[in-house]
């Protein structure tokens, strides 16, 4: 085998290791690389409830309740479970029910959360605004467009 | 053929053929591509905010492709002595940095009025952060070594070990929960862009594409010159 070869395979090999060294150390360390966690995810592990915590999901349809000119309640799940969400402040452009959308706060206990921050979340799915006209007008409209 | 990518006077020669044509090319593409986005329809959801996309995509593509590029010349550098992949490296990593620069502001532009937030630390967010201060370490990294050849190598490995990096900030959005959307076009199903927003998009990605060769001839042809007038 020629040199140059031998050099190519250790090269190769080498970041082959450092790679699969780097995935390992990343996967062993999901919790703490995760942006969010479904409610379901929240219920099923032991998380405490003193620290700041981020919880992401969908907003329940008609969940959402003003309770003064800017405090906020609404319902985040997953379509398993759901967190009632205490929020009080402005809530960004993008938000609404059936949207998805992350809560940033304190949890009271695992089914209330009295949220400091309230991010939406938009998904991959980009249409002209005329096509959803179009397909409300005959009634072809699905819901997981949302 | 394709002895110019490895053969610096092959590459003058070719690049000197081609520039002219490139650049008039260039801007017919720009002009189009910027004539279709002005063009391209609202969306459904976000509403004007989208068309931040025209800008925000092809930067980031870019972004990575100068990365893998510079990792491929690495490569081809190291393992068969080819000085000449190193001139590549050296004249398309500030290239690469400004597309990352790019790719980082329009996507707060985006995420301000989108999201909530200019910026959060999610994995596909933090890991582009890290490949712009990769591209930044990779040119300072040229300015230190009194020897050519050791620094060149040194860059070299550093970029290898870097790209690791790539593959982190491509399945980001699958393997954990992020704030940013996962990919739209790769999808493998049916890409859920609209053709009327994908058209203008691919167009933009290659008139980015075309800036970018443009600059990178620029500055390799001054990179071999530089070298040539110190022999």
């Amino acid at each position: 085998m020629s040199l140059r070869f031998q050099r190519l395979i250790l090269i190769l090999m080498t970041l082959l290791i450092l790679g699969a060294a780097l995935l390992l150390i990343l996967f062993n360390t999901k919790k703490n690389i995760v942006f969010f966690y479904t409610p379901t995810e929240l219920l099923e592990n032991n998380i405490s409830l003193e620290n700041k915590i981020r919880i992401g999901g969908y907003i329940k349809k008609s969940s959402l309740t003003k309770k003064t000119l800017n405090e906020y309640e609404f319902k985040i799940t997953d379509n398993k479970n759901e967190l009632l969400v205490f929020y009080e402040g402005i809530l960004p452009d993008l938000f609404r029910e059936g949207q998805g959308a992350v809560v940033e706060g304190i949890l009271n206990n695992k089914n209330y959360i009295i949220a400091s921050r309230v991010y939406a979340k938009h998904d991959e799915n980009y249409m002209p605004a005329s096509i959803k006209k179009e397909l409300k007008k005959n009634n072809q409209w699905k819901k997981e467009y949302k | 053929m394709l002895k110019f990518l490895i053969n610096p006077s092959k590459f003058i020669k070719f690049s000197d053929l081609v520039f002219k044509p490139l650049v008039i090319f260039t801007l017919l593409v720009f002009i189009i591509g910027l004539f279709y986005v002005y063009k391209s329809p609202l969306d459904y959801q976000q509403g004007l905010t989208v068309k931040i996309m025209y800008v925000h995509v092809p930067s980031a593509y870019l972004a990575i492709l100068i990365y893998a590029i510079m990792t491929i010349y690495s490569i081809i550098g190291l393992a068969f002595k080819m000085p000449f992949s190193f001139i590549i490296n050296k004249a398309i990593a500030p290239i690469g940095a400004v597309f990352t620069l790019s790719c980082l502001i329009s996507g707060s532009m985006w995420g301000k009025p989108m999201w909530g937030t200019w910026w959060v630390w999610d994995a596909r967010l933090t890991s582009v952060a890290i490949l712009f201060v990769v591209y930044l370490i990779i040119i300072f990294l040229y300015q230190t070594f009194e020897n050519r050849e050791v620094r060149e190598k040194t860059v070299a490995i550093f970029i290898l070990i870097g790209s690791i990096n790539l593959p982190i900030i491509k399945f980001s959005v699958d393997w954990w929960n992020t704030l940013h959307q996962p990919a739209s076009i790769s999808k493998l199903s049916s890409p859920s862009i609209d053709i009327s927003m994908l058209k203008p998009l691919l167009i933009m990605i290659l008139a980015f594409s075309l800036i970018a060769v443009i600059i990178a001839i620029l500055r390799i042809k001054a990179e071999i010159l530089i070298r040539k007038s110190h022999l």
